[in-house]
């Protein structure tokens, strides 16, 4: 039945805004994860969403509604910043550590922001719900 | 047939899918609404609604001003066949585009929502009152 499709997209949905907060998790515990080494410093990591269409969805017209999905992670290209801490049991021989390149802010925002997004998907899925119970009593 | 069915619940049950289609794509927006370069869609409620209806529908329940333009070919009358509606499916003009071109405004999106799941509403208790006097013309209690 073509009224479930709204579950299918509000839960891709729901999946790829976890995955983002998966990822926002993962760079705000991982913010002072120092490294002596700037190849091997923890590099902050974003997902990249798509718009799925129709694939997950076939047998409805052309272009029946859609989806989202997490095409990948990608991690941030901006280079480690240089610490030196001569004392720092990880730091080269140059006396210098390396911290990772995650902007604790702007993992904050971006967890507002995937918070509120999911948020959004679990009202359209109730009322849905909400809507396809009222069409079952239809005539009760 | 004395009595087409169809015929008797009118607009509300081509009413009824139409708005279940506009819950798709209203929800296929919100889903999106971080996906760079997603364009959001919407459903041109009017003219989906002057197509299913058909020129020809009951008098008293037709929608006016039908334009007939477009594809008139496969918009028969009553015709809602899911690629019908295709269509009448625009791209929202987007107030404040962002820089990833994205064109989802979530307040936006969630507001429609609302109002068409409350005119959804309103169209199942139209289409149960229309069942409910059916149901009292065939008990005759």
């Amino acid at each position: 039945m073509s009224s479930f499709k709204v579950f299918d997209i509000a839960g891709s949905g729901m999946a790829a805004q976890s995955v983002r907060l998966n990822t926002v998790a993962s760079n705000l515990a991982n913010a002072e994860s120092v490294s002596g080494d700037p190849k091997l410093a923890y590099r902050a990591k974003h997902p990249v969403f798509e718009a799925v269409r129709a694939n997950i969805l076939a047998g409805h017209g052309k272009d029946a509604g859609s989806a989202v999905r997490v095409k990948g992670v990608v991690e941030s290209d901006k280079a480690p910043e240089a610490r030196y801490e001569p004392g720092n049991p990880l730091a080269n021989a140059e006396g210098y550590i390396y911290a990772p390149n995650v902007n604790v802010v702007e993992e904050m925002v971006d967890m507002i922001s995937a918070s509120r997004a999911y948020q959004n998907n679990v009202e359209v899925m109730n009322t849905s719900k909400e809507l396809l119970l009222a069409t079952l009593r239809l005539g009760q | 047939m004395i009595l087409d069915l169809d015929k008797f619940l009118g607009v509300h049950a081509n009413a009824l899918k139409l708005h279940e289609r506009r819950t798709e794509l209203l929800a296929n927006n919100l889903a999106n609404a971080d996906t760079p370069g997603f364009k959001a869609r919407d459903l041109d409620f009017r003219s989906a609604m002057a197509a299913a209806t058909g020129p020809a529908a009951n008098a008293g329940q037709q929608v006016t001003h039908y334009a007939g333009q477009g594809d008139s070919g496969n918009l028969q009358s009553g015709d809602l066949s899911p690629g019908s509606t295709e269509a009448f499916i625009k791209y929202r003009t987007p107030l404040a585009p962002s820089l990833d071109g994205n064109t989802v405004d979530a307040q936006l999106e969630q507001s429609a929502f609302a109002e068409n799941a409350v005119r959804y509403q309103a169209t199942l208790s139209l289409l149960s009152t229309q069942i409910r006097t059916l149901m009292t013309a065939i008990t005759g209690q």
